[in-house]
């Protein structure tokens, strides 16, 4: 019962926070509902008995990726988002698109709900943290391994794309933006 | 009592559809990058969910995989945000236009 009750705080906490996020033009404050999102959802981790994943979450989202998010953000400070005013039939496309996914999402709530039940193993010992680190470096050893080759070739990446340009280059550039904007203001 | 495993996956479609949503609505790179965020969240709720009721860890393992991708994924798309913003000083997809004509 407690479970249950659980179950349907860190729920409509983590939609409420998702709505938030894509409802908010300022970007600071999207990120803010972000890291609601995922806290909620490493709550529900919790309910769900898997308190590694849960402690993965909070550490790598919330900890890690938020704080880059909101350091690129506070470094660009960007201003509010402008409204879609360019693109009309994007409206019709996202509408379609979420009416079809929410459409979907419950076909397969009443499909579960009427399969048999699945009842829970009180015994299972899936999720202890020492048997996921078993599992990952025995029988998964291999996509371990490329997932750590693919987080060196991010490392590597992202030092090339945020490499400083020389200064007369990058003085270069934002005069040509701003030559290009006046002639836009222009017609 | 726990809740079912519909309940999980119901969850875990809102999400992704909200998601989804977003990144078409969101006309700024940095917001739409959090909606795909959202979308690989939901999506891990989902593995977690199976994994409990099957009682199978691999579905946790794969969480952690994605997580790593998506961390991955974090630092080379705000490279590329922040590339893109020195070079037009804004980080509307919209001005994303230099290779159309």
């Amino acid at each position: 019962m407690v479970g249950t009750a659980l179950f349907f705080l860190f729920a409509g906490l983590a939609i409420a926070c998702a709505i938030s996020m894509v409802y908010h033009k300022n970007p600071l404050y999207s990120a803010i509902s972000l890291v609601g999102v995922f806290i909620s959802l490493s709550c529900i981790y919790v309910t769900l008995a898997a308190p590694f994943i849960a402690a993965v979450q909070i550490l790598i989202y919330a900890g890690a990726i938020m704080v880059l998010v909101v350091f690129v953000i506070m470094l660009l400070n960007l201003d509010e988002d402008k409204p879609l005013t360019r693109l009309r039939y994007l409206w019709a496309l996202g509408g379609g698109l979420g009416v079809l996914l929410l459409a979907q999402t419950f076909f397969i709530f009443y499909a579960v709900m009427r399969a048999p039940n699945q009842e829970v193993d009180p015994n299972t010992t899936a999720g202890k943290t020492m048997d996921i680190g078993r599992a990952m470096y025995t029988e998964y050893l291999l996509p371990v391994e490329i997932v750590g080759i693919l987080l060196l070739m991010a490392i590597i990446g992202s030092v090339i794309l945020a490499r400083r340009m020389s200064q007369p280059q990058l003085e270069l550039v934002v005069d040509r933006e701003e030559e290009r904007r006046n002639l836009d203001d222009e017609e | 009592m726990e809740p079912s495993l519909a309940s999980y996956l119901a969850l875990s479609g809102i999400l992704f559809t909200i998601g989804c949503v977003g990144v078409i609505f969101k006309r700024n790179a940095i917001g739409m990058f959090m909606c795909i965020e959202l979308m690989l969240n939901a999506v891990n709720l989902t593995f977690v969910a199976f994994s409990r009721y099957y009682s199978d860890t691999t579905g946790q393992l794969f969480v952690f995989m994605v997580m790593s991708v998506a961390a991955a994924e974090a630092a080379v798309g705000l490279g590329i945000i922040i590339a893109f913003f020195r070079n037009r000083l804004s980080v509307d997809v919209d001005d994303a236009n230099m290779m159309k004509n």
